[in-house]
C-alpha cells in the first residue's frame, strides 16, 4: 500500500486517468435509456384496491339500507311480493338505489371473488377457467338485473 | 411436530378469514337473488311464488345468517378501511375489531325478533 494520499483512486486501478487519458464513461445504474423496456403494467391492481374501500363505504348505506327496508321494517319479509315491488319501482329514487347497489355490489364481489381465486387456483389453467366462469357469470348478472329495473312494467298482464 | 410451532392466527389472521367466507356467501346470495328478482318480468304470480319460500321459517333463519354475513363484513370492512386509511389504525387494529364483534352482537339481538319474529309465530302459533 503507498503512502502517497495525494490521488484518490487506489492503486489497483493503475493507470492515472486525465483529459488524454479520460476514464471509461460508466452508465448510471437504473438510468432510462432506449433500450429500457416499457412497463408492463399499470396500475389496475392498485385502482382494484381503492375500489373495494370506495365501493365498499357506498355498499354499508345501500345495502344496510335495502336491508332495513326488506327484512326488518312492516312486518319483514313477510310484505313482499310483486305488488311491493311495483311500489318501489315506481320511484325513480329506489330504482337508483337498486340499480347503483346492483352494479357496485356485482363489481365489488366480482374482484373479491378474483382475489380468492387468485389466491387458492395455483394452476394457471384452473385460475384461467375460474375467472372466465366468474367473468361471464358477473357480466350476465348485471345485464340481468339491469335490464329488470329499465324494463319493469307494473301492468305486465 | 415440535409443539408451539402452528401458526393458528390472532385477531388480525381470523378476522381476514371471517371476511372472506362471509364475502363469498354474499356475493352466492347476490347471484340467487338477481335471478329471483328478475321473475318480476316473467309474471306476478311466478315472482310471489318463489318469494313465497322466502317466507319458510327454514329460509327465515338462511336471512338471519345473511344478516349476520352482511352485518360483519360491513363493520369489518370499515374497519380495514380504517386500517389501511388511518394513521393510527394499524396500531388499533385489534380494539376496533372487538368493538366490531360487540356491534355485531348488539345488533343480531336486535334483528332476531325482526328477522325470526314471522317465522316464530308461524312454527309456534300467534
Amino acid at each position: 500500500m503507498s503512502a502517497d494520499t495525494t490521488s484518490a483512486i487506489g492503486p489497483v486501478e493503475g493507470a492515472s486517468f486525465d483529459v488524454d487519458n479520460p476514464a471509461p464513461y460508466i452508465e448510471a445504474p437504473r438510468k432510462r435509456t432506449g433500450r429500457t423496456p416499457r412497463a408492463t403494467r399499470g396500475n389496475f391492481e392498485m385502482a382494484a384496491w381503492l375500489f373495494m374501500r370506495l365501493s365498499g363505504v357506498v355498499l354499508v348505506v345501500l345495502v344496510l339500507g335495502h336491508l332495513l327496508i326488506q327484512l326488518f321494517l312492516d312486518g319483514g319479509v313477510s310484505k313482499i311480493g310483486f305488488a311491493f315491488v311495483a311500489g318501489r319501482w315506481a320511484s325513480p329514487f329506489w330504482q337508483v338505489w337498486d340499480l347503483l347497489m346492483l352494479w357496485l355490489a356485482m363489481l365489488h364481489g366480482c374482484n373479491g371473488l378474483r382475489t380468492v381465486i387468485n389466491d387458492y387456483a395455483e394452476r394457471a389453467n384452473t385460475r384461467l377457467w375460474l375467472k372466465g366462469l366468474l367473468y361471464t357469470a358477473t357480466v350476465f348478472t348485471i345485464l340481468l338485473g339491469t335490464l329488470v329495473i329499465f324494463t319493469f312494467d307494473p301492468n305486465i298482464r | 411436530m415440535p409443539a408451539g410451532t402452528l401458526y393458528r392466527g390472532r385477531e388480525g389472521m381470523w378476522s381476514w378469514v371471517a371476511h372472506r367466507v362471509t364475502g363469498v356467501l354474499i356475493f352466492f346470495f347476490l347471484f340467487v337473488h338477481v335471478l329471483d328478482t328478475a321473475l318480476v318480468r316473467v309474471s306476478p304470480e311466478a315472482y310471489d311464488e318463489v318469494v313465497a319460500t322466502y317466507k319458510t321459517p327454514i329460509v327465515a333463519l338462511l336471512e338471519y345468517g345473511l344478516v349476520a354475513a352482511i352485518l360483519f363484513h360491513a363493520l369489518n370492512g370499515l374497519r380495514v378501511i380504517a386500517v389501511d386509511f388511518w394513521s393510527k389504525g394499524p396500531r388499533y387494529q385489534k380494539q376496533m375489531l372487538w368493538t366490531v364483534v360487540g356491534i355485531w352482537v348488539v345488533l343480531m339481538a336486535g334483528s332476531l325478533y325482526p328477522v325470526l319474529g314471522h317465522a316464530a309465530r308461524e312454527l309456534f302459533g300467534s
